[in-house]
């Protein structure tokens, strides 16, 4: 059930990353792919009543070895979540970009404006 | 931009130091509890933008100017190598926890776990310089209803 | 118990991205994703990862403040309605054949609370919690096996955003920024 909830978080991102015409929204597309596939990560390493994977006073070494969730996708999905953010501000600044020349974020009219330059 | 809220202003000269603080405690302690370098660079660098967006790009680079922010980023990359390096020379192997093996601190304590602070640190150092060069640069261009984008003097 | 929290909490992202992508002014879809990524680090609490809500609210908060940057002062209401038909015909038939892929592979997953690590013999992950402590010193698991078993990634990732930096930073460069600004040439030839 969890599992499908995940997927559809993906394919509604997919919808969008391929009918939306607006440089924005695309990049919030993008950025729904994103936590779908992360909380997908963390998702498969999950034990049912799991702690953290955290050694502390109170948690022992042997109960952490029991009852501990997977560490290793988490480990993974902290660099992947920061790489998230690095390259949503390049593509920001790419949308910025192309705001300053074209003056608009839509695809459509910046096609159309390079057509008229090109005639 | 002289029309600033007088509360914004104030608020953020009290609230930003603690917001450092915040972010230099869960870098110190990321081997023993929540946080770690990636997290605590990123409240690093908030504390920065807060002056930022509340009391304008001046206020901002005086705290963490332009030269010194590019150093540090610089500088936090080249700390995490220079570990790195650091276990081939004392160990023979690339990124090994060297200084673990020759003082193994006590478990659960602040300095127990070798160069693994040390790399925090560096990594904690970059992510707060780069972040927040991006987004100098992002807020120095204004988009306003006219395309005309003011420019930011930098060089 | 866990399961139950966890499907409303990921009712609410899909309802939230939803709105996100289908509304018409670009405020609300930005603080729709918000929304979206606030729920996500709820997700990420109960199911046991304190380090990832924790990054996950921060770099959710410096997202917003770009995205809102960028659109703060364009106007709010977007010129052009949606796509054509022919596009969201495409655009269904590719999510569909997606969804019949995703539909295969997710049998061969074990239920949910079953962890893969526990199938799998000699996975990684049993000797990380086995000897992490011991061998690194760090109580943090996670911060063990990013900053010492796998520190090869860790500097990969450093590179990733050193460049992704440098990119955003030439992008928006003043010298670069007026040659194309001003010679109406070079904006031909680029595109």
């Amino acid at each position: 059930m969890l599992y499908t909830l995940t997927s559809v978080l993906f394919l509604v991102g997919l919808f969008g990353l391929l009918t939306q015409r607006n440089i924005i929204k695309i990049i919030i597309s993008v950025s729904i792919i994103e936590s779908a596939v992360n909380l997908f990560l963390v998702l498969v390493g999950y034990r049912k009543e799991g702690l953290a994977p955290i050694i502390t006073r109170h948690t022992s070494h042997g109960k952490i070895m029991e009852l501990s969730v997977d560490p290793f996708p988490q480990a993974m999905v902290v660099t992947s979540i920061v790489i998230g953010l690095s390259v949503m501000a390049l593509m920001i600044a790419i949308a910025l970009r192309l705001y300053h020349i074209y003056g608009t974020y839509n695809i459509d009219e910046i096609k159309k404006k390079q057509e008229e330059e090109k005639t | 931009m002289k029309d600033r809220s007088l509360i914004a202003v104030i608020i953020s000269r009290w609230v930003s130091p603690f917001i450092f603080l915040y972010g230099v405690h869960l870098i110190a302690y990321g081997h023993l509890s929540p946080g770690g370098g990636f997290p605590g660079g990123v409240v690093l660098a908030c504390s920065f933008i807060l002056a930022l967006l509340a009391r304008g790009k001046l206020a901002a680079l005086k705290r963490m100017p332009y030269v010194f922010a590019k150093k540090l980023d610089a500088s936090g990359a080249f700390i995490f190598l220079l570990t790195a390096f650091a276990g081939l020379i004392f160990a023979r192997v690339f990124f090994l926890n060297f200084l673990n093996q020759i003082f193994p601190g006590q478990e659960l304590r602040l300095f127990s776990a070798g160069t693994v602070m040390i790399n925090n640190f560096a990594i904690g150092i970059k992510i707060c310089a780069s972040i927040f060069l991006v987004i100098l640069f992002i807020s120095a261009l204004r988009v306003g209803k006219d395309t005309e984008m003011k420019t930011m003097e930098e060089d | 118990m866990t399961e139950s929290l966890l499907i409303s909490i990921l009712v609410f992202m899909i309802i939230s991205s939803v709105v996100a992508l289908f509304t018409d002014e670009l405020i609300s879809a930005i603080i729709a994703i918000g929304a979206l990524g606030f729920g996500g680090s709820i997700a990420y609490l109960i199911m046991g990862a304190p380090d990832l809500a924790i990054t996950q609210i921060v770099v959710e908060v410096v997202s917003l403040v770009l995205l809102i940057r960028v659109t703060i002062g364009v106007g709010l209401r977007l010129t052009a309605g949606c796509c054509s038909k022919t596009r969201t015909a495409v655009a269904g038939a590719v999510v569909l054949l997606t969804s019949f892929v995703f539909a295969f592979s997710l049998r061969l997953f074990p239920a949910f609370g079953d962890a893969v690590m526990g199938r799998v013999q000699y996975a990684p992950s049993i000797f990380y919690i086995e000897y992490g402590l011991h061998s690194t010193g760090a109580s943090n698991l996670v911060t063990a096996i990013l900053l010492d078993f796998r520190a090869y990634d860790t500097l990969g990732e450093a590179t990733v955003i050193f460049t992704a930096v440098l990119g955003g930073i030439a992008l928006l460069r003043k010298r670069g920024r007026n040659i194309s600004a001003g010679d109406e040439v070079s904006r031909g030839d680029t595109a």
